[in-house]
């Protein structure tokens, strides 16, 4: 289960990245692979539409590598957090 | 032509702290944030439920109903403000000071309701069409056109348009337009909007807004809030607003701007730097002669830790007598206005020989080591004072302001 959503979770960052999937291991930290701030949240954003799940700033705080954010996720799915992202009514 | 000196002598303000520039400064000298549960959008629609947004407003109480159709609410407020300021400034229009006169404005995002409004119409009504007066309404010198023609003026007019840098840069153009001889006359500042749904939710997705409020240089602090409003300033030389016996608030003394070269959203130390001191430098000023500084201050953890360090790196063993601090812990951060509400605040700090605090601060932060006036405004006469406006994208701007008096 976990190697599942880990693969899954590596595919999403390669997108969002530009950059091979191989060249990301379950032990990368961000910083090795050049990963700043902006291109978290931009990480987060596609993990969202993914899993199809809203991820509060709370959870998304610290994270600094591949497996800690598997592991964020892993949690939060287990939790079953609706998607607050549906369109509200203007 | 040598240069000219030129000083302030109207202000106008509309914002969440109140809809005068008499209702701001009464909130900023008591530390009252005007920070509250957002009423633009339906509660529950973002992460974060506070905004700072101007209260008790009524379109038609300062616009005809026609009127209010021609103008996105950021354009109202540039308009608000600009009367105010000018009204305060005693101008008596002829026809020569009209082509004499400039305006030179800032905002961010132009009317985003209204382009909000729109996309709804198209995408969720199912309509084929949009209202004809998206286009005119949204463009961001909508408000420095509406005041042209409000007061006749018909000399430079523009906007600048440099995220949260926006009205400082306005303010900073306007002052060298009046120095250097082009313009008898400006009004000058910004306004901004951003109360959409829309825009909103991409607030929302950058992760930078606080859930709670705004704590500027606090240990705890969690993001900025968002704010809306607008500000203007008049100004013009000094000697001829001795001439006509005008009220002076202070002399704007330097424009300094720089571009980080860094990074599209985070911080730099030296872009910082080098505003402050092309501020400095363009005023005539030494670094000692600065008292306070209004920062720029988000609220954010990046931002108020870098600006702590460009402030230690440029002023040395002077920063720690210089007296720093951020407004947008009350106003909020009102992007394209921030910069000339936060000139009108340093301003108003000189005039009165009152700085305003730092609002909401509970813990100091080792990283933002300054005198930041926690939480209660303090009396200080203070000779010259610098307005720092960072925006996203790395440009900066920084205005030097001497008191008059």
């Amino acid at each position: 289960m976990f190697e599942k959503l880990a693969q899954r979770v590596i595919s999403v960052i390669a997108a969002t990245q530009k950059m091979p999937p191989e060249k990301i291991l379950i032990d990368s930290t961000f910083e090795e692979l050049g990963i700043d701030s902006l291109d978290g949240v931009n990480i987060l954003f596609a993990l969202e539409n993914e899993f199809n799940i809203s991820i509060p700033d709370e959870a998304a705080q610290g994270i600094r590598g591949v497996r800690q954010m598997v592991e964020s996720l892993e949690k939060l799915l287990a939790g079953g957090i609706p998607d607050a992202g549906a369109p509200a009514q203007a | 032509m040598p240069a000219r000196r030129v000083v302030v002598t109207g202000i106008g303000a509309i914002s969440a702290l109140g809809r005068n520039a008499a209702e701001f400064w009464q909130a900023l000298f008591e530390g009252r944030p005007g920070i509250g549960p957002l009423q633009a959008v339906p509660p529950g629609a973002l992460r974060f439920p506070n905004g700072a947004e101007v209260r008790g407003y009524s379109p038609t109480g300062y616009f005809r109903e026609k009127e209010t159709d021609f103008l996105d609410r950021f354009a109202q407020f540039a308009v608000v403000a600009a009367r105010e300021a000018v009204r305060d400034a005693q101008i008596e229009w002829t026809g020569e000071l009209r082509g004499q006169t400039a305006i030179v404005t800032g905002s961010c995002l132009g009317g985003k309701s209204t382009e909000d409004q729109g996309y709804f119409d198209l995408y969720a009504n199912k309509r084929n069409r949009v209202n004809p007066l998206s286009i005119p309404r949204s463009m961001e010198n909508a408000g420095a056109s509406r005041i042209s023609m409000e007061f006749g003026i018909t000399g430079p007019a523009y906007t600048i348009s440099t995220a949260c840098a926006s009205s400082t840069h306005a303010v900073g153009q306007a002052f060298w337009l009046v120095r250097q001889g082009a313009a008898e006359l400006a009004v000058t500042g910004g306004s901004e909007a951003p109360f959409s749904l829309g825009h909103l939710k991409a607030w929302e997705a950058m992760r930078v807004v606080s859930p709670d409020t705004c704590r500027p240089f606090s240990k705890d602090r969690r993001g900025m809030i968002l704010g809306e409003g607008g500000a203007m300033l008049v100004l013009e030389p000094l000697e001829a607003a001795r001439a006509r016996g005008a009220r002076i608030y202070a002399e704007i003394l330097g424009l300094g701007m720089s571009s980080d070269a860094h990074h599209i959203t985070q911080p730099s130390v030296e872009g910082p730097v080098r505003a402050m001191a092309a501020a400095l430098a363009d005023g005539g000023l030494e670094p000692e002669q600065i008292g306070y500084i209004n920062a720029h201050g988000t609220g954010t953890l990046a931002n108020d830790s870098t600006e702590a360090s460009a402030i230690r790196r440029l002023f040395g063993a002077h920063a720690g007598r210089l007296a720093v601090s951020s407004t947008k812990s009350m106003h909020g951060h009102a992007l394209g206005a921030a910069g000339a509400l936060e000139a009108i605040a340093t301003v108003l700090a000189l005039h009165h020989g009152l700085l305003p605090p730092t609002a909401n601060f509970t813990e100091p932060d080792p990283q933002c080591d300054l005198d930041v006036v926690p939480n209660a405004a303090r009396r200080a006469e203070v000779e010259c004072a610098l307005s720092n406006s960072f925006a996203f994208g790395g440009l900066n701007g920084v205005l030097a302001f001497r008191r008059c008096g």
